[in-house]
């Protein structure tokens, strides 16, 4: 078992000190940010052009939905939103802080992204840290 | 492009619905015997057969349905390209004849899943699946995501939404091989069970079983046969796959595969919007019709809000768009979805559509989105004759 709780996906950062962050690829050829490691720029086909690029934790929710219905074990309602951060990057995470009300979510808002220990550990019972996203402060 | 056009000379579909005690290949060689029946062709005249299903993609599927229905050693590919399945099969058929390597071939989607419950969300085994931490990845989802970015940029309403599903639910009384034939007023579809905000249970497409096959030829072997009576022209046939685009990673960009898709279609076929009689398109959710109805440059981006008010997409309407019922209310049997669509297309452009028909429908366009993601796009003409 781990003694850092380890990260939900390989872009987000657990170091040892210090807060969590999120981090992706920036292309050095045409600037196009991914979170996700890949073999050539997925943009330009850059070859060995993709450097790590740490993003930033604030942004601006660009879409969402509210699920009712979900896969079980799953607790509803929860809101899923695509947020785009300041300086390049779009990340897909839970919207939280907010009541589950299409009537109180205004697309568009200022969000910023906070990270925590995930409710779900894994078969091994190993720890795991995720990322949110609720209003701007 | 070669000089020949090809010609879709048979068409079928079998009526969708539930069939737990039917073998996919039952169901498959179903619709491939009814186009071939409909073309006046037999097993041993077809060259080549195209079979499109999704979840059996290891299964040899087509040739089991070759096994159903006379097995003459021809060749088969097995396609899959998600919900573009069928499209693709067709496509595939299309090129090669186009190629001049085959007269006469037969495409069929087919897919069992009435039962299959909510799609999307899967993911791998190591680690903890991010399911309902990083928002949800299913399709409901995915699509009433995409429905809410066009409620930023023009204030798409709830209600607007809805209204899509209240048409083709509407569509569908007048369609005997749609799974379903039941009206559903506004306040029903708006207070059905919340599925993923803002669709609703009657906003998600209909998991179903079912078949759609189609005899394609080449302008040389229809003539010979003397078919340009019941020929349809495919005047274009195209596929598409996402481009990079910024937010592509974490949200499919349905928009742009579409956009780049109708545009090739639009020129190959030398034909613009304002020239489309009918319209089948992708309405896996009802979110998703009214993205396509900029997509495919029915209107103009923002306008979309308004062909709703307006009515416009409604049977009678400036633009009918589908008229079938669409996945919403004929069903979504994955691989056979991109040749039912065109099925429905024939129909009315060989004026044999029934209570649907589209007076005078001379062109119509079918579209299919495969998230993943790529866009299959036809775009079919009426026998001249």
């Amino acid at each position: 078992m781990a003694d850092q709780p380890l990260p939900i996906m390989p872009f987000l950062k657990v170091p040892e000190a210090g807060d969590p962050y999120l981090e992706g690829f920036q292309c050095t050829s045409c600037q196009a940010i991914s979170l996700k490691t890949r073999m050539a720029c997925g943009k330009c086909g850059g070859r060995d052009t993709l450097k790590p690029h740490k993003l930033n934790n604030t942004g601006k929710l660009h879409a969402f939905s509210i699920i009712y219905r979900a896969f079980p074990g799953i607790d509803v309602p929860f809101i899923s939103a695509i947020a785009d951060l300041d300086g390049g990057g779009t990340i897909k995470t839970n919207l939280v802080g907010l009541e589950p009300d299409p009537e109180k979510i205004t697309l568009g808002m200022d969000i910023e992204v906070d990270f925590q220990i995930a409710p779900r550990k894994d078969a091994e019972g190993n720890e795991y840290m995720t990322y949110v996203i609720k209003p701007a402060a | 492009m070669g000089s020949e056009d090809v010609y879709i000379t048979g068409i079928d579909m079998i009526k969708f619905g539930k069939f737990p005690d039917r073998s996919i290949a039952s169901l498959g060689a179903e619709s491939t015997l009814g186009a071939m029946d409909d073309a006046g062709v037999t097993i041993n005249d077809i060259e080549a057969l195209y079979s499109g299903n999704l979840m059996m993609a290891a299964g040899m599927v087509g040739q089991q349905i070759q096994q159903e229905i006379g097995q003459t050693g021809i060749p088969v590919v097995n396609c899959s390209n998600a919900c573009a399945t069928g499209a693709t099969a067709l496509r595939e058929g299309f090129i090669a004849i186009k190629a001049g390597i085959y007269d006469t071939i037969v495409a069929v989607g087919v897919e069992k899943m009435a039962g299959a419950g909510m799609l999307g969300g899967g993911g791998g085994s190591k680690g903890i699946h991010p399911e309902g931490l990083l928002g949800s990845g299913s399709m409901p989802c995915v699509f009433a995501e995409a429905g809410m970015a066009h409620s930023k940029d023009y204030g798409t309403t709830f209600e607007q939404f809805a209204q899509i599903a209240v048409k083709n639910h509407h569509h569908s009384t007048l369609n005997p091989k749609a799974r379903y034939q039941i009206e559903t007023p506004l306040d029903e579809v708006m207070g059905a069970e919340m599925i993923s905000y803002p669709n609703t249970k009657l906003m998600c497409s209909a998991n179903v079983d079912g078949s759609a096959a189609a005899v394609l030829m080449s302008e040389k072997e229809m003539k010979r046969r003397g078919l340009e009576g019941q020929a349809v022209k495919i005047r274009a046939s195209v596929l598409t796959t996402d481009p990079w685009t910024d937010r592509d990673e974490v949200m499919p960009d349905v928009n742009t595969c579409t956009r780049n898709a109708a545009k090739q279609a639009y020129e190959m076929a030398g034909v613009g919007p304002e020239d489309l009689d009918l319209v089948e398109l992708h309405d896996c959710f009802a979110t998703a019709e009214v993205l396509h109805y900029e997509n495919l440059g029915l209107c103009a981006d923002g306008e979309a809000g308004k062909l709703i008010d307006e009515r416009s997409t409604w049977i009678g309407g400036k633009i009918p768009v589908n008229l079938s019922g669409g996945l919403l209310s004929k069903g979504h049997p994955i691989g056979a979805t991109g040749i039912a669509n065109q099925y429905e297309l024939a129909m009315h452009l060989r004026g044999k559509a029934g209570k649907r028909q589209v007076e005078g429908a001379r062109i119509g366009l079918a579209h299919v989105i495969g998230l993943g993601t790529c866009c299959g796009i036809h775009i079919l003409e009426g026998p001249s004759a």
